[in-house]
């Protein structure tokens, strides 16, 4: 079957080339932040551009923060994408700092970029760290697309996924149901679809799918 | 280590592919998004669609292609021509656009670029520079002493901008707000004679962030020159992808070949 899975819309950022390249793999994609809409899919992508502070006053705007903690606690599969992986760690310096959603452990700061232009913009290869179902079928040292200046610092045994940019740094991370990548596999060509459709895979074997 | 790109680019009239063109091997010559699809398939790291539709009324158009390629095509991509305002480039951005690219907008009204660097952030804003030589010695003479200038056209090369020079016009637009150079050799587009290296090194070495080298590719070692010689961080091809003479996979193995790093 098919996954169904959620955009959540917190209202930052272009939601619009995840739900395509979602369809392309095949999904049924919903972007949402309607509680009853977003308990019904199999899957919860939390997606985002820009900077998280805002980012977080946004989501508990609009309650997600708690909506994401109890899907989470359902067992259902969540993947962040860009500052939406930042977003589930614990928090960031970005700004002044700022709380993030927890689900993660370990903090998010600035890109040790020495020397580099800031942003990183680009491809990049990414080393992974260990075996992984979100990984599956895409060989260590696979370039995906970019765009961030701070990268999450995981704690415990999160850590998925490395690249490279002045230093290392991590770009994927997963925790049972919980994964993130820095990079945006929506823009990221072959590469990035495959890693979304097995995202979906994960999604489709959820207890929420069941 | 960010992989140096690959970007072929696309003018547009209308929503449709410039005519006169001979795309190679496609159903529909005239679709750009047909195309898109054919070279993110074969390898290609970004897009740049050039909306040259004179027209206002047609203006929608560039906004529907937006959305079509974000439909179909799953790396980034730029929109240039004619965006003007916040609200011109929220229109692409929205319909799945990566980035704006602005020129003679932001000749004429340089704070546009603050505009949309404070709304979307610099990495969404590219400054387009169309750069023509005017001092020191012509292009085909040896290096030497005497330093070259470029000046600064808009409207497609017709009208030259008085007191501009291109290095100086990157570094300000930069200031303001732009995240990223396209640089157009006026002297070299079209001829297959290969990028102005050094129009691209002097522009590359003086600003902080990513010149795309554009204009007269003709041969596959163009491409590493520019990266090479030229400093770029990414090349810009056109006609040698369209008219099917090579292919983008083709371009990146012979980089690869050369030492540059590239995405394979």
């Amino acid at each position: 079957m098919s996954a169904r899975i959620a955009i959540l819309d917190y209202g930052m950022g272009n939601l619009r080339s995840a739900e395509k390249a979602l369809e392309h793999v095949g999904v049924t994609a919903r972007i949402s932040r309607d509680p009853v809409e977003v308990q019904a899919a199999d899957g919860v992508i939390l997606p985002g551009v820009g900077a998280m502070p805002r980012a977080m006053e946004r989501i508990r705007e609009h309650g997600l923060d708690e909506l994401i903690a109890e899907r989470r606690g359902a067992g259902v599969p969540i993947l962040g994408i860009c500052l939406g992986l930042q977003l589930l760690f614990e928090s960031t310096s970005e700004f002044g700092g700022s709380d993030g959603l927890g689900l993660l452990e370990g903090p998010v700061g600035e890109l040790e970029a020495e020397g580099l232009k800031v942003p990183h913009i680009g491809w990049s290869p990414v080393r992974w760290e260990r075996e992984s179902r979100l990984t599956e079928g895409l060989p260590s040292g696979t370039p995906f697309y970019f765009v961030h200046s701070f990268a999450p610092r995981p704690g415990g045994e999160a850590l998925l996924g490395t690249a490279e940019y002045g230093s290392r740094f991590a770009c994927a991370a997963e925790r049972e149901n919980v994964f993130g990548v820095q990079f945006h596999p929506e823009k990221s060509s072959s590469a990035g679809l495959r890693l979304l459709a097995n995202f979906a895979g994960i999604c489709a074997k959820s207890p929420a799918a069941a | 280590m960010a992989l140096k790109r690959v970007i072929p680019c696309l003018d547009v009239n209308a929503g449709r592919v410039v005519k006169g063109t001979n795309f190679v091997g496609l159903r529909d010559a005239g679709d750009p998004v047909e195309l898109a699809e054919r070279y993110d398939a074969e390898g290609a790291d970004e897009l740049v669609f050039l909306d040259i539709t004179a027209s206002h009324e047609q203006r929608e158009t560039i906004v529907e292609l937006a959305r079509r390629t974000a439909d179909n095509v799953f790396i980034p991509f730029t929109i240039g021509g004619g965006i003007r305002s916040v609200a011109d480039a929220q229109a692409v951005l929205d319909a799945g656009a990566d980035k704006v690219s602005v020129n003679s907008a932001a000749l004429a009204r340089p704070e546009l670029l603050t505009e949309l660097s404070d709304h979307f952030g610099a990495q969404c804003v590219v400054i387009a520079i169309d750069a023509k030589r005017e001092g020191g010695p012509p292009l085909s003479s040896p290096p030497c002493a005497a330093p070259a200038t470029w000046g600064v056209h808009v409207n497609g090369g017709r009208r030259q901008v008085e007191g501009r020079d291109a290095v100086g016009w990157a570094e300000e637009a930069i200031s303001l707000g732009a995240g990223e150079v396209l640089l157009t050799s006026m002297d070299r587009d079209g001829t297959s004679d290969g990028y102005d290296l050094e129009l691209t090194r002097a522009v590359a070495d003086s600003v902080s962030v990513p010149v795309i080298a554009s204009g007269g590719a003709g041969e596959l070692s163009h491409l590493s020159e520019a990266v090479s010689g030229g400093h770029a961080d990414a090349v810009l091809c056109a006609s040698i992808f369209h008219y099917g003479r090579y292919r983008v996979r083709e371009a990146k193995e012979r980089m690869a070949a050369d030492g540059i790093p590239v995405r394979l």
